[in-house]
């Protein structure tokens, strides 16, 4: 590399500075002299405020806000994992409010939230609606013997589309639908003794329901 | 060192190829190749929301496979690239997409590049003149220098 003695503008910089006022290209000087300090911290105070935001909104790192919020809850018609005669249709879970529970006997963390929705069937506030994703019916039925059933109704989501249409990418996920169909609320991971109370008890309509 | 680069730049292209030839993932074949290269596109576009860095074309996890048959059969029942994108993004969110689109959120994401470019540019503008001024100024002759 060539270095010229004047290519490092930072090292000749100050020795032109005594000559500020003398020469006219020595006045745009001074002003980049004043650009050098002022731009970069411009820039790096625009960073801080980008990055602060970025850092802000990932606050709920890895959760991603469900389209489906506000909108209609998907339409299904699925067999009963508990009754095979039957079908479970949305259509017939409209006029109600409820909640719908993704699970599957594969998933560590619907083990791990089953106690908080034996709790959430024991208040007896809103019914559970499960949707039992990819997985065997014999053994579900079999873990719910063991553990217990918190679920209204149960349906078969043998190979995976109904979770497509809800958007699940993870189970467990929990939706809360309102009395008109509408997609309330979501909750993605397991179910926790707060989240119940924090966020579906109180968006659920005044607890006039079945006290 | 012009070797050394040609070097470094086959070994990046073989590492390349030795990629693409591992992803056999995904067996599915298409009908025609048109559709072939179009459900390629697609499932190299959407993202794994499990793995989340991963396209579903690439994911072996079991809701990627899901995913690459929900594309596979909407193909096949003649909807277009964009009714598949449209579909993904209604359930999963604009997350879903490796590439964002254009919207008045995602402008910024688009537009930032070009912005950059055009203030390094700026920049680098000014620092050649702000260099060449020095070299006019440091030939100029050191009797003032030299005066005061």
């Amino acid at each position: 590399m060539n270095r010229s003695p004047i290519a490092p503008g930072v090292s000749t910089a100050p020795g032109v500075g005594p000559k500020a006022a003398a020469t006219p290209q020595s006045r745009g000087n001074s002003f980049s002299m004043m650009n050098r300090f002022a731009i970069p911290l411009g820039v790096f105070a625009l960073l801080v405020v980008v990055l602060a935001i970025g850092i802000a909104h990932s606050s709920k790192l890895g959760v991603i806000v469900s389209p489906l919020l506000g909108k209609p809850a998907p339409e299904f018609a699925l067999p009963s994992l508990t009754d095979a005669s039957r079908t479970i249709k949305s259509s017939d879970l409209r006029g109600h409010w409820y909640i719908f529970n993704v699970w599957g006997t594969w998933c560590g963390g619907c083990r791990q939230e089953h106690s908080v929705l034996l709790e959430m069937r024991q208040a007896n506030v809103v019914p559970i609606i499960g949707l039992d994703w990819k997985d065997k019916d014999d053994e579900a039925l079999s873990l719910l013997q063991q553990l217990g059933n918190p679920y209204e109704l149960i349906a078969v989501d043998k190979d995976g589309r109904q979770a497509i249409e809800w958007g699940v990418y993870g189970a467990p996920e929990t939706f809360l639908v309102n009395d008109q169909g509408i997609v309330v609320y979501k909750f993605i991971g397991p179910l926790t003794h707060e989240a119940w109370e924090k966020e579906f008890l109180p968006r659920l309509p005044q607890r006039q329901a079945k006290s | 060192m012009m070797r050394r680069w040609a070097l470094a730049l086959t070994t990046a292209a073989v590492l390349m190829l030795l990629t693409t030839a591992v992803e056999a993932v995904d067996p599915t074949q298409m009908p025609t190749p048109e559709l072939q290269s179009r459900y390629l596109s697609l499932t190299h576009e959407l993202r794994c929301m499990q793995c989340q860095n991963e396209a579903i074309a690439d994911s072996p996890v079991d809701l990627a496979a899901d995913l690459r048959r929900q594309v596979h059969d909407m193909l096949i029942a003649g909807k277009t690239d964009d009714d598949v994108r449209n579909f993904m993004v209604a359930r999963y969110g604009e997350f879903i997409l490796f590439r964002p689109r254009m919207s008045l959120r995602t402008a910024w994401l688009w537009l930032a590049p070009g912005v950059l470019i055009l203030v390094g540019a700026f920049v680098a503008v000014r620092i050649v003149q702000q260099r060449s001024a020095l070299v006019t100024q440091d030939n100029e002759p050191l009797e003032e220098d030299i005066r005061s």
